[in-house]
């Protein structure tokens, strides 16, 4: 009923599958290197925990029910527990009462997590520019994907997602021992 | 109440809700403004005073000691009958000298569908107003908000402390006095916000 | 870690029962609240109840901003079923600036805030299905609530916080699409809410974990200040759209649902029926709105240029309307001095609005009676001497939205 450009820029050769890591294969095996299996297998079953506190959360909702399904991408099970999942999402407006509770749970994560902040008020307080709310989750937690939008559509909470999946997939195996890491939770007072 | 003896599962049509026809309310319009006005001054004489009539709602005003006695004599009196508390909320005038603070009660009877406005003035000084709580128990939070917003002490409140802001805050955010953005921040440029 | 002592609190070692803390953050994203239960085994002796994790300081920001731009901060009140919370405001605002809303205002209207109706409730009833297990309902009905987003994009383009309608109407007319979207809807949808229903109300499992959890009683209800489906399933038939009709609601034809305990499973049915109500009423305003043909069939605002932006085009093209329009934005415009309460029937139960304007541009105060935050006062009565368990379900079943009480 309503017509929508997909290829906007009118490319030919659109790779839509992934195709795997480079490397070498031959008869009946395939070598490539550590990081890069480890970060297939990463980004593909990523667990989130969707940490969601107001409008965004519903939004996040449609994106996980059958339309916009997100479990397509490797996310089935929204793991509610912070201690089982690899990814933080945290949608909606972040309180000064709740910063700290957010703060708790993100230390509760297991090494690798990510953090994703969606809609406008997690990423920089968005339109309540108040004194009882905390302008962005990276004034106490480290964020790794920012969407923004008020609330942002499914689709967008999806690139975000698929931004994400880049990330980890992308991501060097050393990096969570390494020094810049280090530097990166001194700043935010984690240990 | 879970109890042991539960009902069977093959549950009787009496579980499903009744629908009553909208249409067919009798709402009865005899309670008029007059008469409430009247009621109140034959009752209180002339400490309810400034009756006003504003957008079809009637608005009256009385010292704030007598809140409770008025709101107890509305809520018992049979053709008065105001025993639902729509709202609790407060407004502040700094420009009225010993009349800053206002508590606003909205009170509705259901049965006659009538609805008052009934103001108690306060000053910003010592802000103390009886409590509704045991009279209404949806005042207990609405006046938890007015403290945490204005400061107003309701004496006799069995929990009174703050409630939608942080317990550490140490003034009263609503006060036309104190600003909305929170001052602490270092990295928003003044003149490009026009703050 | 060595550093950190264990310290028992005073008494706890005596202590009969359990803290446990039901935290802010809850799986099945209900929203940020916290209730601290003290457990005596599986049943709960008391519940302290902390709000505020979310509070965003509206009636603050509204002293700041004119009256068309308060409508966004109205959308995020009650955000699953934000047309009812921006219609609400324009009709206080309507009634402050003594506006009147032409007839085919008021239909198209109704029908938007029953579709926000529908959608809120297909939220709550389907969170209770998933609290007591069955994820299936939710996923299956969220299809219908993307329709019912569909038809708001048609309209003000937007699908969650939808910012809908203005002073005086609406700010586009309806267009074809959204009416075929809305009679695609309107055809498919009650037999869904039929499949709906049977997965759940004769489902032995949801109606022993439901009947008997947290009732209330009709008087008590009162005395709280209760409003909505969950003073409805109490046994008291009050309705704003009966009481206080507002937008030509006199001229539409429905029941109203009462259940007679106020028990979850009461509150579930209340909604379930109220949702079939709504789809009567939708069918009606929508044929009242057929009926308008020609040059009435294009009315979609009131003609109240002091209040209501002009037309672009308008704007470019023409004197009178680009004066209209400055003046507008720039708050040259008198407002007059008043206060007002008004209240629309929200999914939740009553949503007030008490505007004081002093004749400012923006109001001198304005305040939300935010029906959430009035009924989670209840939680501790309602779930007094009952499981755990119970209390999750309590906490859905009430329909309490995190923005609204906090607000």
């Amino acid at each position: 009923m309503r017509p929508v450009q997909y290829n906007l820029t009118g490319e030919r050769n659109i790779k839509l599958l992934e195709e795997g890591p480079e490397g070498y294969s031959g008869e009946g095996f395939f070598a490539t290197t550590l990081d890069k299996v480890v970060g297939l297998a990463r980004k593909n079953s990523i667990w989130p925990l969707p940490f969601a506190t107001s409008c965004c959360g519903i939004e996040f909702m449609a994106t996980m029910a059958a339309n916009y399904d997100m479990s397509r991408f490797g996310s089935e099970r929204m793991a509610f527990s912070p201690r089982q999942c690899d990814l933080m999402m945290v949608m909606g407006t972040i309180a000064k009462k709740m910063g700290p509770i957010v703060k708790q749970v993100y230390l509760q994560m297991a090494e690798p997590r990510w953090v994703l902040a969606m809609g406008a008020c997690a990423s920089s307080g968005g339109i309540f520019d108040t004194y009882s709310v905390l302008q962005g989750i990276d004034q106490i937690i480290p964020v790794d994907v920012y969407i923004p939008g008020c609330p942002p559509r499914p689709e967008a909470v999806i690139d975000g997602f698929m931004r994400v999946q880049d990330l980890v997939g992308k991501e060097s195996l050393r990096r969570r021992n390494g020094e810049r890491y280090k530097e990166l939770m001194e700043s935010y007072g984690i240990q | 109440m879970v109890s042991a003896t539960k009902n069977s599962w093959k549950a009787t049509e009496s579980n499903n809700p009744e629908t009553r026809p909208a249409k067919s309310q009798s709402i009865k319009m005899s309670l008029t403004y007059d008469h409430i006005k009247s009621k109140l001054t034959e009752k209180f004489s002339d400490q309810v005073t400034n009756f006003e009539e504003l957008y079809g709602m009637l608005s009256f005003e009385a010292p704030k000691e007598m809140n409770l006695k008025v709101m107890q004599f509305l809520f018992d009196e049979p053709d008065l009958n105001f025993r639902f508390l729509t709202d609790l909320t407060s407004v502040h005038y700094p420009d009225n000298a010993g009349r800053e603070l206002a508590v606003v009660y909205h009170l509705h009877n259901l049965v006659d569908n009538v609805r008052v406005r009934f103001k108690v003035f306060t000053d910003i000084n010592s802000p103390d107003v009886f409590t509704a709580a045991n009279l209404f128990s949806a005042a207990n939070w609405m006046e938890r908000e007015t403290y945490d917003f204005y400061g107003i002490n309701f004496i006799g409140h069995p929990n009174l402390k703050r409630i939608l802001n942080v317990d550490e805050m140490d003034y009263f955010p609503m006060r036309k006095e104190f600003p909305l953005e929170d001052q602490t921040r270092i990295d928003k440029d003044d003149d490009m916000f026009g703050r | 870690m060595s550093e950190h002592h264990i310290k028992l609190p005073e008494g706890s070692i005596e202590k009969q029962t359990t803290t446990l803390n039901l935290g802010p953050t809850h799986p099945a994203t209900h929203g940020v609240f916290q209730n601290i239960l003290e457990l005596d085994g599986e049943r709960i002796v008391s519940a302290e109840q902390t709000v505020g994790y979310i509070h965003r300081a509206f009636e603050k920001i509204a002293e700041r901003r004119p009256l068309y731009q308060i409508t966004p901060l109205t959308d995020r009140l009650n955000y699953c079923s934000a047309p009812i919370n921006n219609m609400g405001w324009h009709i206080t605002c309507e009634k402050l600036l003594n506006v009147k809303t032409p007839k085919r205002v008021d239909y198209l209207r109704i029908i938007i805030m029953e579709l926000a109706r529908i959608s809120d409730h297909l939220i709550c009833n389907s969170i209770v299905g998933v609290d007591t297990g069955a994820f299936t309902g939710f996923v299956y009905v969220m299809q219908y609530r993307e329709l019912i987003y569909e038809i708001y994009e048609e309209i003000c383009g937007s699908r969650l916080t939808t910012n809908i309608g203005r002073i005086g109407g609406f700010e586009r007319n309806f267009t074809n699409a959204a009416f075929q979207k809305l009679e695609k809807f309107l055809n498919e949808y009650p037999a869904v809410l039929k499949e709906f229903e049977n997965l759940f109300t004769r489902n032995r499992i949801f109606m022993e974990r439901t009947m008997g959890v947290g009732p209330i009683s009709a008087e008590r209800a009162i005395n709280f200040g209760f409003t909505g489906p969950n003073l409805r399933a109490a046994g008291v038939d009050y309705d704003v759209r009966v009481h206080s009709p507002y937008s030509s609601y006199e001229d539409m034809d429905f029941e109203i649902p009462v259940g007679s305990t106020g028990d979850c499973y009461d509150r579930f049915l209340v909604r379930n029926q109220e949702m079939y109500q709504s789809i009567s009423i939708i069918r009606q305003a929508y044929q009242k709105v057929q009926e308008f043909k020609g040059a009435e069939a294009e009315i979609f605002h009131a003609d109240v240029p002091e209040y209501y932006l002009p037309e672009k085009k308008d704007v470019y093209t023409k004197m009178e309307a680009l004066i209209w329009h400055f003046k507008i934005v720039m708050g040259e415009i008198d407002m007059p001095k008043g206060e007002v309460y008004n209240s629309v029937e929200g999914a939740n139960g009553e949503l007030g609005f008490y505007l004081i304007s002093d004749g400012g541009r923006a109001p001198y105060r304005l305040h939300f009676r935010r029906p959430c935050f009035i009924y989670y006062q209840a939680y501790e009565e309602m779930s007094r001497g009952s499981m755990l368990s119970d209390a999750i379900i309590l906490m859905s079943s009430l329909n309490l939205i995190a923005g609204e009480m906090d607000g």
